[in-house]
């Protein structure tokens, strides 16, 4: 891990102006991104109008209400769904020391997905906040399934057989939840939920999903410290007088939470809680103080621009999220369970 | 030893009896239930050629062809399992769970995009289409998980299945959402399992390969028997492990990814099966490939049957039913072994 000279740098804690230099670099990144996401798309709009939509909006002007009613909310929700599944999945990757943990990959968005397909078949027309409750209760219960399953057995699950499992019940709540849908008729309304989707996103929506998101990542930093100690070993923790447990409780039913609620706007959008933590330990090395923040801002990236592409790739027709990010996500999971499966 | 051979032998019979009366009152069950009630004594009249002319016509055109495929497709995934399982000494193995049936499924996809029609005398192709899918994808993976040192790791191969077969779903998806909707749903109804195939057409493009891969695999089960034990023991006892082990692989791919065209996705089955055929007759393959095979068959025509029967107006796909129950036990197997 130290061949990378840059990261020796920040570990040293001999440059920290370079770390700073690091985070701004990526905030100007998402930054930029989004002022792309919003340009780009099926009409083409100057970035002059952009800036005048954000700074004088004119309800007049149809490329205004374009950016204002279309694009401005689709890019927002990328940024902040984005951060939610990278921040749920570097909790997870940190608190159960497993390199392969992810909410999509676990089945934890899949319980989200099942519930949410029951609640479009019992109850259709229900209110978006209620919707987002629901679904991070099927989150919970997949999470308390998988975790269930790995503490019968004695001395606890291996990192690969869980991912085992937790593939297992994702396959099993994903045929269940086609099942629904195919018996109460829901194909067509649910077909771009599998592979997720920002397109429908409005601004009712953001209004709750932001606050909700935001305030649950600002407590996952805050327990970063935590983390870190935990990440190294249960033993260190203990010995400098933390309650583990409670750490690992918290830490889980806020990656549930992100989930969970992400899930309910967007879909089931995997690997992007694996690849991005990774790329956040190698820039920032092992302190979940800054892994965290450093995730939430890649993970928005990422989502940004897997969402252009989307839009862009086959006009006027848009491609699921989800295909996106696999492709790049399932080349870095062979990666990393061949590096981990060496270990075995 | 020669005598248990010989009881495990009788046994099988016994089991195999069974189970061919239990799928015969099944398919009875399955061939009398639908939107067209018909009862039992007229099915069997009208089987041996008694029946009047509307009966005869559901039965024929409708229901025969349909539960035949279900039965081929049930019996390929019982033996496919069976031979997987016995080839990686993984008892968790399954063609749907290692990833052939997503790339049964872009094979699939393949077909749909380029030559459109999916009736008519294209489906014989189909299977063909769906086998090279399927065997592609093998490839991947086992160049994937094979480490030079240790060779090929069970529990790794399953974790390359799963991250591979992401990649073919996501591929998969990727061209189904650019062909018209209804194309799309029926792409995504396969994905969940669905028996789509119909028509006598579909019958004569699934009946030629189960007809020749099984009673081939059948054959080769004593090479199974020994490969089972390891490759050391296989070497020594003159077996040509590699040439041996690939040309099974390639047959279990055959039979599953031929079935799946059918059958649409379905997975578990090759799970389930050998399993239930292992606790009825025992670990040697030439009395336990018959029974996985008649077993996965009892299976999926039960599935088809329930969904089929018990979910109106909307039947639900054969595939969910099995993995409502498959899921649960592959995690029972999972935590139990070791």
């Amino acid at each position: 891990m130290l061949h990378n000279p840059f990261q020796k740098c920040v570990k040293d804690g001999s440059n920290k102006f370079l770390l700073l230099l690091l985070f701004i670099f990526v905030i100007l990144g998402v930054l930029g991104s989004m002022i792309l996401a919003i340009s780009f798309g099926a009409k083409e709009v100057t970035f002059s109008s952009v800036l005048s939509a954000i700074f004088n909006f004119n309800p007049k002007l149809t490329e205004q209400q374009i950016i204002h009613e279309l694009r401005f909310p689709r890019v927002i929700c990328a940024a902040i769904v984005g951060a939610a599944f990278a921040v749920a999945g570097c909790l997870m990757q940190g608190v159960t020391r497993n390199p392969l943990a992810d909410a999509g990959i676990l089945g934890i968005n899949a319980g989200a997905m099942f519930i949410v397909t029951l609640c479009f078949a019992f109850f259709p027309g229900i209110p978006y906040s209620l919707l987002m409750f629901f679904s991070f209760i099927g989150a919970v219960l997949s999470t308390l399934l998988i975790f269930i399953i790995g503490s019968s057995v004695p001395g606890g699950l291996t990192p690969i057989r869980l991912t085992i499992s937790g593939a297992v019940i994702a396959a099993l709540l994903h045929s269940l939840s086609a099942g629904v849908a195919i018996y109460f008729d829901l194909n067509q309304d649910l077909a771009f939920w599998y592979a997720g989707g920002v397109a429908g996103i409005k601004w009712d929506h953001l209004k709750v999903l932001v606050p909700v998101i935001l305030i649950t990542i600002i407590c996952a930093i805050t327990m970063g410290r935590s983390v870190s100690l935990i990440s190294l070993g249960d033993d260190i923790g203990i010995g400098l007088g933390m309650n583990v447990t409670l750490i690992k409780v918290l830490s889980i039913i806020i990656a549930v939470i992100l989930a969970g609620v992400s899930v309910s706007a967007v879909g089931s959008i995997g690997f992007i809680g694996l690849v991005i933590p990774h790329i956040s330990r190698k820039l920032v090395g092992v302190d979940y103080r800054l892994i965290i923040p450093m995730s939430a801002l890649l993970g928005s990236l990422l989502l940004i621009i897997a969402d252009l592409g989307a839009r862009t790739i086959n006009p006027p027709r848009e491609l699921a999220i989800g295909i996106l990010v696999a492709f790049v996500g399932v080349p870095f999971f062979l990666y990393i369970s061949r590096k981990t499966g060496r270990d075995l | 030893m020669k005598s248990q051979a010989n009881t495990n032998n009788k046994r099988t019979y016994t089991v195999a009896l069974v189970l061919i009366l239990i799928s015969i009152s099944i398919v009875l069950i399955s061939l009398n239930t639908g939107s067209l009630q018909i009862a039992p004594l007229k099915v069997i009249q009208t089987l041996f050629g008694y029946g009047d002319y509307k009966s005869s016509l559901v039965l024929f055109e409708y229901r025969m062809p349909r539960i035949l495929i279900t039965m081929l497709g049930g019996i390929g995934l019982g033996i496919s399992g069976a031979i997987l399982q016995g080839l990686s000494r993984n008892p968790l193995a399954d063609p749907g769970i290692l990833g052939l049936h997503s790339g049964a499924s872009f094979g699939l996809i393949l077909f749909v995009t380029y030559f459109h029609s999916l009736d008519h005398h294209a489906a014989i192709l189909i299977p063909l289409f769906t086998f090279l899918g399927g065997l592609l994808t093998a490839f991947i993976i086992i160049l994937l998980a094979y480490d030079r040192i240790k060779g090929l790791l069970p529990i790794r191969l399953i974790l390359t299945g799963i991250a591979v077969s992401a990649g073919f779903s996501a591929v998969t998806l990727f061209l189904s959402l650019r062909l018209d909707e209804e194309t799309y749903t029926f792409a995504s109804r396969w994905l969940v399992g669905n028996v789509w195939g119909r028509d006598w057409i579909h019958v004569m493009a699934l009946f030629p390969w189960i007809l020749i891969l099984a009673p081939f695999a059948w054959s080769q089960s004593k090479s199974l028997n020994v490969l089972s034990l390891g490759d050391e023991v296989a070497a020594g006892l003159g077996i040509s492990v590699q040439g041996q082990r690939l040309l099974l692989l390639a047959t279990a791919v055959g039979l599953s990814c031929a079935s799946v065209a059918m059958v649409g996705g379905i997975g578990f089955i090759g799970l389930v099966s050998p399993h239930l055929a292992r606790r009825l007759v025992g670990p040697m393959y030439q009395n336990n490939l018959p029974v996985s095979g008649l077993i996965g068959m009892v299976i999926l025509v039960l599935a088809d049957t329930v969904g089929r029967s018990i979910f109106q107006p909307n039947a639900i796909p054969a595939g969910v039913i099995v993995a409502a129950i498959g899921a649960p036990y592959f995690l029972y197997l999972l935590i139990k072994s070791k």
